[in-house]
């Protein structure tokens, strides 16, 4: 297997499912059957490939970047086709193709109006290049394509298969459908969040070097890190971060994020949720810190306590919603927030609760909106005070949408815990050059907000599981979970106790490579 | 007078052609047949070209160097050649696109032909002009035909505005360049680019040659519609046939810019800060007015006009960013560089754009954006191509146009001031801005249900003119490749960036 060490095979799991999608696009618009065997065919495959990738893979040396190539891709700016796996960005490449093959599945039964299967397909094929290309980049201008690029699909599920109830847009007062609105709002937030990034890039490259030593090369950036000082480095990383936090989102430039997933189709959201959020704070860990270590050191306190009024945030924001689906959207802002808690405390353990956080959110929340889909898909409505009794109709659903729940509030022995348990943790003792005092407050008020998050996620189940249904529902045919929702939720139910029980699938890989990165940038 | 028959063989087949077309429209043969004339003989004009760009391994060619001829004025170098290039490969798309449109309505076709092919004449005599009475003659065949073009809906009063409003534009916009012209004439006593540059650095500069400097800078900004000299472009573009508008837009706009490279950085590469601060104004205002502006525009040409006044302060960035900087040939070769592959990308992903609307409206006989909606639904082929060369216009990866706005910042940052910067950051804002437009109709086309006055026929009727099925592939092809592998343009530009290094 040697030319899969050599690059080749990373380039194919990020390339083949774009050959997927022109594969599904040859199929004829009538064989709708043939487009998802055709789909997910070519899905699992590349989800083989990674799990090819991650048994090859040497855990020895999860610090070295592996699998790794470097061809010249646009030698007149200096910009090289660069791609590699380290220890953090193994298990997000694994996330995606895992998360895509169930999106996939889940769809076979559940198409979205207006259908068009084929469409769709394309669509999550593209995203997934998108996404793993982001993962693999070590190339900063490879990495802006792959991160946009993700943009395209995801505009047109909202635009095309999102929902369509009459909303009144804030400040214009204009109404239009939801769909509309939160696709645009969506792609211009990210679109100005990475406009501002590229010029980072830009500018970190002339830094880099004399002319003719210049380089986009986000591993030997980092060895170069001295060269980023001062006020340079303050705006540079001020603009990558506009950038990076857009996307995770962090408080206060999460407006889009509620409206996108509210209207997302459920593959949609479940895409957004478990992945894409992820791009943003895993640039953060791979580019910012990294390149810019000093600069971090600056602005995580300031991080730490957006972190922090994201959580308390979006608590009290779920408890004032009334749709479902919208609360578990909030949910998210408060859970990326314990993330980038543990990322601003600039430690290894910190470090490790983000991205287990990050693996245990993908399959979580994915898992809560599979789950909030397949519900309105059968009541037709999101509205919890009307899907009072779930547990008593459909008790299977009921069952996984309480152990979700549980794993979302951080109960020990299921995935959510480690992510929150550990960045708290972290915030007890952040990086030496960080103000102790601050980040401890910081801890104090994290864990007022896990207990505020199971609030909310009670109160959820309080409101959708329990208590009697309501008479309305009596003549209406509500089968419980059928077989493609089983096949699609039952190995994410089996990930979120393999992690919760045995969190080293994820820390095994990421650990030496978090501890190598924090030696890197702050020595010692 | 010995000249290099070699070096000018392009432009020889190119008036052959022109006379060609117009002998072929006297036969008793189907109209069609100059526009066949027209695309061989551009086509064959491209062959010298090719050969002169690989003199060097090629047996039957005599190697040697820049072919310069009628004592400097007139320059066959590797700027010119790529120039003379994009200028013929825009002619046969725009060639193609017109031929359905031209069967299809009552026009006048033997006479369109030749007015098209004079004024691609004009564009490759410009790449190559070094002086400033070649150059006007070049600019005014550029410009004289397209003035009857944008007219040649005779029936229709918004095509005679168009045309007369582009007219009058034009004449003075050509009066404003001349007296700029006379007056640096004046002042330096020279009309060849390497004259004027070395006696504006012996003599210095006087206020006297400012305002030369300037207003033939102006006359330019009008010919690329520059904001705020743009105020013709919209009205324009919307009035003529819009495979006219398509050449305005593209070949026309790109032979301004042509002329403007040549003349800011050979004629005046030694009075750089002068026009650098000119064109930084000119450059901020045309992305933030006609993206403004844009936003509001309900006919989908319209729109596109606005959107390349936006383009064209894109294109001017690199020039405005070299303001207050040490004038390095490494920063002004990056800035000439920019602009070079931006009017090649734009060039590809523009006619496209205009190439998809042709078909479309062809189709739903609107040219309205609200009547775009649904065409994903019954037409997913066409609506494709439009979300693409929207979204290239836009900017978005991985079609071509990320890479286009990707060397503009690239060179507006490069060049380290803080001026550049703050143009790198107003171009930023505006990239996000240009968004929401071009979204518009990628919105309408996808996301918005079928109105009622798109007909069942219509609905079925898939037929796409065979010519302009070329155009739409050769531009779709172009678009793609482009952005995904921009080396392909880069070896075109960085080529064609020798100019700047003559300084």
């Amino acid at each position: 297997m040697g030319w899969f060490e050599s690059g080749w095979g990373l380039s194919l799991i990020v390339f083949l499912p774009l050959v997927g999608a022109v594969a599904v696009l040859a199929v004829p618009k009538a064989r709708e059957e043939l487009q998802k065997v055709v789909a997910l065919g070519f899905a699992l495959v590349t989800f083989g490939l990674s799990i090819v990738l991650a048994i090859q893979f040497d855990y020895g040396a999860s610090e070295k970047i592996q699998f790794g190539t470097s061809r010249e891709w646009i030698a007149a700016i200096g910009s090289n086709y660069t791609v590699g796996v380290d220890g953090i960005s193994l298990p997000m490449i694994v996330l995606s193709t895992f998360i895509t093959v169930l999106a996939i599945v889940y769809s076979w039964d559940h198409w979205p109006e207006p259908r068009n299967p084929k469409m769709f397909s394309m669509l999550i094929l593209v995203l997934l290049t998108g996404m793993v290309g982001t993962f693999v980049a070590l190339d900063l201008i490879l990495f802006f394509v792959f991160f946009e690029i993700v943009l395209l699909p995801m505009y047109f599920m909202i635009g095309i298969w999102g929902d369509r109830t009459e909303v009144r847009i804030p400040v214009i007062g204009k109404v239009t459908e939801m769909r509309l609105y939160a696709s645009i709002k969506f792609f211009l937030f990210t679109l100005f969040g990475s406009a501002f990034m590229l010029l980072g890039f830009i500018a970190l490259y002339f830094r880099s070097g004399p002319a003719g030593d210049r380089t986009f090369d986000m591993i030997e950036l980092a060895a170069r890190s001295d060269l980023f000082t001062g006020s340079f480095a303050f705006w540079v990383f001020a603009a990558l971060a506009l950038g990076f936090a857009v996307k995770v989102p962090i408080f206060p430039f999460h407006t889009w994020l509620p409206d996108a997933h509210t209207a997302a189709p459920t593959v949609g959201s479940v895409l957004l949720a478990a992945v894409l959020l992820k791009l943003g704070t895993y640039a953060f860990i791979r580019i910012s810190i990294p390149i810019l270590p000093q600069e971090a050191l600056n602005w995580a306190p300031a991080i730490g306590i957006l972190a922090v009024i994201g959580i308390i945030y979006a608590s009290f924001a779920c408890l004032a919603q009334t749709d479902m689906k919208r609360l578990i959207a909030f949910s998210s802002v408060g859970h990326m927030g314990f993330v980038m808690l543990g990322i601003a405390t600039m430690t290894d353990i910190g470090f490790n609760a983000a991205i287990i956080g990050m693996v245990a959110h993908g399959v979580i929340t994915g898992l809560m909106f599979f789950i909030a889909g397949s519900m309105s898909h059968r009541y037709h409505t999101r509205e919890m005070s009307r899907l009072g009794g779930n547990q008593k109709l459909m008790p299977i659903m009921g069952a996984i949408l309480g152990l979700s729940a549980m794993a979302s509030l951080g109960l020990p022995g299921l995935a959510g815990f480690w992510g929150e348990f550990m960045s708290l943790l972290a915030a007890f003792n952040p990086n030496p050059a960080l103000n102790v005092g601050l980040f401890r407050t910081l801890m104090v008020i994290g864990a007022i907000g896990t207990v505020l998050t199971a609030g909310y996620l009670l109160w959820m189940m309080q409101k959708v599981n329990f208590g009697e249904p309501r008479e309305s529902w009596d003549d209406v045919d509500l089968h419980d979970v059928d077989k493609w929702e089983m096949m699609a939720w039952v190995p994410l139910v089996i990930s979120i106790i393999a992690i919760g029980v045995y969190p080293r699938i994820v820390t095994g890989a990421t650990n030496d490579a978090v501890v190598e990165l924090i030696k890197n940038a702050f020595g010692g | 007078m010995n000249l290099d028959y070699h070096a000018l063989l392009p432009e020889i087949i190119l008036a052959g052609t022109v006379i060609l077309v117009l002998v072929t429209d006297l036969l008793p043969v189907k109209k069609y047949w100059s526009a066949v004339v027209g695309i061989l003989g551009t086509a064959a004009a491209l062959v010298p070209l090719l050969t002169l760009s690989f003199c060097d391994s090629l047996e039957f060619c005599e190697s040697t160097g820049v072919r310069s001829m009628f004592s400097g004025t007139y320059v066959v170098d590797s700027f010119a050649l790529v120039l003379k290039g994009l200028f013929l490969v825009v002619a046969l798309v725009v060639l193609l696109m017109s031929v359905g449109y031209l069967e299809g309505g009552r026009f006048w076709q033997g006479e369109y032909y030749f007015l098209l092919l004079a004024s691609v004449l004009g564009a490759v005599v410009m790449a190559s002009s070094r002086d400033f009475i070649s150059m006007f003659v070049a600019l005014e065949l550029v410009t004289g035909p397209t003035f009857l073009m944008a007219g040649w809906r005779k029936g229709d009063d918004r095509s005679n505005e168009a045309a007369l409003k582009y007219f009058i534009i034009g004449v003075i916009s050509a009066a404003i360049l001349l007296f700029g012209v006379s007056l640096v004439y004046g002042v330096t006593g020279q009309l060849r680019f390497a004259d004027i540059a070395a006696a504006i650095a012996v003599r210095g500069e006087s206020p006297l040659l400012t305002i030369g400097v300037i207003f033939t800078i102006l006359g330019f900004a009008f010919k690329v519609s520059a904001a705020p000299f743009h105020f013709w472009t919209p009205d324009t573009y919307e009035g003529a046939p819009t495979p006219v508008t398509a050449y305005l837009a593209v070949g026309s706009k790109a032979a301004g810019f042509v002329g403007l490279l040549t003349v800011a950085y050979v004629a005046f590469g030694t009075t750089r800060g002068l026009w650098a601060a000119l064109i930084w104004i000119l450059a901020a205002t045309s992305m933030t007015l006609g993206n403004v502006v844009a936003i509001k525009q309900t006919n989908i040409v319209r729109m596109l006009g606005y959107s390349s006044i936006a383009q064209g302060g894109f294109m001017l960035v690199p020039f405005g960013a070299l303001v207050a900087v040490d004038a390095t040939p490494d920063v002004l070769e990056k800035a000439f560089f920019a602009t070079v592959t931006y009017i090649v990308i734009y060039a590809a992903m523009n006619l496209g754009a205009f190439a998809t609307i042709i078909a479309i409206s062809n189709r739903i006989k609107s040219g309205e954006i609200k009547d775009l909606a649904g065409l994903g639904l019954y037409a997913p082929g066409l609506a494709g191509l439009l979300a693409i060369f929207f979204f290239s216009l836009a900017g978005i990866p991985p079609v071509a146009g990320w890479f286009a706005k990707l060397v503009m910042f690239n060179s507006a940052i490069g060049s380290g001031s803080g001026w550049g910067l703050a143009l790198a950051v107003i171009a930023a804002v505006n990239a996000v801005v240009a968004f929401a437009y071009y979204g518009k109709v990628v919105k309408s086309a996808w996301f918005d249900a079928v109105p009622d006055t798109v007909s069942d026929a219509m609905k079925s009727d898939s037929k796409v003119a065979p010519p302009l099925v070329l155009a739409l592939g050769l531009t779709f092809a172009g678009t793609i490749a482009f952005g995904v592998f921009p080396s392909l343009v880069t070896s075109l530009s960085e080529f064609a960036s020798s100019l700047s290094s003559g300084l």
